[in-house]
């Protein structure tokens, strides 16, 4: 392993033991909540990150594969009475299915930028409408999973299980983006990244490669929708495929830098951080909060595309 | 088989609904053919001008159709305006920032009348409101007529606008090719914003044909937003032909679909059509291969 690897596995292994140490000094329990929150946009980022940043293709529609998610567990809990832990791992399957489903039409096809961009969010939009019309999914009036607190069904009585739980989720998808950073197959995908032509020249698997970009970057997703049904009990139509979500992805990679690994993170966090300050000065007044953050995409994309990280990088190109 | 008494007029209401459609898909088509940007604060715009003519009537008095001198110049100044200090400004010249930056303008449109107007739905009632015209046997409301015929004149005068004046000349020149227009002395940025303006100008006159037969709340532009895209992407980016027939084409779909699966369903209809376009021939019926 490269020496710039390894410092980035010691700041991401300093993270985590200082995340995991934090029940042991916190209590609060809105504390808490707050950083469990923050780790669970820095995961949907890094899902969205490793397709957008490292790939290269921008997706309106992340909600597509967090809905697949969220519903599979809600529905395999709901309908069949499976074990909510048995349910994770069918539904990061279920997301990493939708994603190679969107990925094989739309690079088979060719869609790039804004094309692929519009795709996903109709694919999104889709879903939406049938979770909202079938009767599995609860239709309009969603799902609600019942309360039984316990570890063994994925219900903590205390935060710092979830927060455990999503730290794991979060580190995950953190170690994925440093072996794409540092590997064969990384360095494939940002290369049909920069050019496809030239990546395609060069021997390499343009199609293949981005159709697992988008499999790993759905099924992390899903993953994050499964750990949204166990926190909040709760899913509907609108929540799970609606644009909020696939904002809520782009927007914490867009903040701390995309195409990097601590981007998202850094972005998630300064993110909640300016959530809570306004919150705090303005009221929670409906609005306010989702504002706040259009505004934050405006201002970071007009004057520092690069993010956060953009500022401790130097040269033309992160 | 549907009976031709119910068939008959869906198909007519599907007609007057794609001509408003079509009028929003004008605007984005334009701002597409010339710019190469995805305008995703389309909807949240339109969104905009439904609540000033909203506001027009209830504070002012002003019928819907009387706000058009008022709705399309406001609209074509803040598309103006957007355009010159907002999205050029923040685009670095790269499309995917364009796509981020006009979702953010969406997302703080959106919220921002959420937070002053909350989500409350809202709707006009005129003295027109619930009276209808006997077309051939089939009942149509009168809004729904004078959308129509509204939105019909509004395309006619643009397409006319393209084709005879010079900025039309200078719009379609830039469409074309961007650096050879600006190297014969055409003003790229100004008439980037102009295209812009004339565009949001379109929702202007969209908003005073649709409220009196619609209604208006901070979300409302999202239902607009994808079947937009649908009918801009169905007719081809950058045709107007296109975006005239493809709105009309959308609005009978979206109608008839919904008279089989039932209104929640029958837009899966747009946008399977929508997917299947972008996969198959993402020029469109009316747009030539890039």
């Amino acid at each position: 392993m490269n020496p710039a690897a390894l410092k980035d596995l010691a700041a991401l292994a300093l993270f985590a033991v200082a995340v995991a140490a934090l029940p042991l000094f916190v209590s609060s329990g809105f504390l808490l909540n707050i950083v469990i929150m923050t780790l669970y946009a820095a995961l949907l980022g890094q899902a969205w990150n490793i397709l957008g940043g490292f790939g290269g293709q921008f997706s309106f529609g992340h909600a597509v594969f967090f809905g697949t998610g969220a519903y599979a567990a809600a529905v395999l809990q709901v309908k069949f009475g499976w074990n909510a832990w048995a349910a994770l791992p069918a539904a990061i399957a279920l997301g990493a299915a939708v994603a190679a489903l969107v990925g094989t039409l739309s690079f088979r096809y060719g869609l790039r930028g804004s094309y692929f961009a519009l795709v996903t969010l109709a694919f999104a939009e889709v879903f939406r409408i049938l979770a909202n019309t079938v009767e599995f999914t609860g239709a309009g009036v969603g799902l609600m999973i019942p309360l039984k607190e316990s570890a063994a069904n994925f219900q903590f009585a205390s935060p710092a299980g979830f927060l455990y739980v999503i730290l794991a989720m979060t580190l995950a998808a953190c170690l994925i983006t440093l072996w794409l950073k540092n590997s064969r197959f990384g360095a494939w995908l940002q290369a049909a990244r920069d050019s496809e032509e030239s990546a395609a020249a060069l021997g390499v698997n343009v199609f293949r490669v981005k159709l697992v970009a988008i499999m790993i970057s759905g099924a992390l997703t899903a993953a994050g929708g499964v750990f949204y049904v166990q926190y909040f009990h709760y899913i509907d139509p609108h929540i799970a495929y609606g644009l909020g979500i696939s904002t809520e992805a782009l927007l914490a990679p867009i903040v701390g830098g995309i195409g990097t690994l601590f981007g998202p993170l850094l972005g998630a966090f300064a993110l909640h951080l300016f959530g809570e300050l306004t919150r705090n000065l303005m009221g929670d007044s409906p609005g306010i909060s989702l504002m706040v953050y259009g505004l934050i995409l405006v201002l970071m994309v007009s004057f520092m595309p690069r993010g956060i990280m953009g500022i401790f990088s130097r040269g033309p190109h992160a | 088989m549907l009976e031709l008494s119910i068939l008959f007029p869906s198909i007519l209401n599907g007609l007057t609904t794609g001509a408003v459609y079509a009028l929003i898909a004008l605007g984005l088509t334009l701002i597409y053919g010339v710019l190469h940007i995805i305008n995703f604060a389309h909807g949240a715009l339109l969104m905009l001008a439904l609540y000033g003519v909203y506001f027009l009537h209830q504070s002012l008095g002003i019928d819907p159709y009387a706000s058009l001198p008022v709705m399309v110049p406001a609209m074509f100044l803040l598309g103006y305006g957007l355009q010159r200090f907002v999205i050029n400004r923040a685009s670095h010249g790269k499309e995917e920032n364009i796509l981020l930056v006009t979702l953010g303008l969406a997302i703080i449109m959106e919220n921002l009348a959420l937070y002053l107007w909350r989500s409350d739905t809202r709707t006009i009632e005129t003295a027109y409101t619930f009276s209808t015209i006997d077309i051939f046997g089939a009942m149509i409301s009168v809004p729904k007529v004078a959308a129509f015929a509204g939105a019909l004149a509004v395309c006619a005068l643009l397409l006319l606008l393209l084709a005879r004046t010079d900025l039309g000349r200078a719009i379609r020149a830039i469409a074309k090719e961007r650096q050879g227009a600006k190297l014969v002395g055409i003003d790229v940025e100004h008439v980037f914003a102009m295209s812009f303006g004339i565009g949001l100008a379109c929702l202007g006159a969209a908003a005073c044909f649709l409220l009196p037969a619609y209604y208006v709340n901070p979300l409302v532009g999202n239902g607009f937003i994808l079947i937009a895209f649908t009918i801009v992407v169905l007719g081809g980016m950058g045709s107007f032909v296109g975006a005239l027939a493809g709105g009309l084409i959308i609005g009978v779909v979206e109608s008839v679909g919904g008279l089989w699966l039932g209104e929640s369903l029958g837009q899966i209809g747009i946008f399977l059509i929508f997917i299947l376009v972008l996969l198959f021939r993402p020029q469109g019926l009316f747009g030539v291969k890039a």
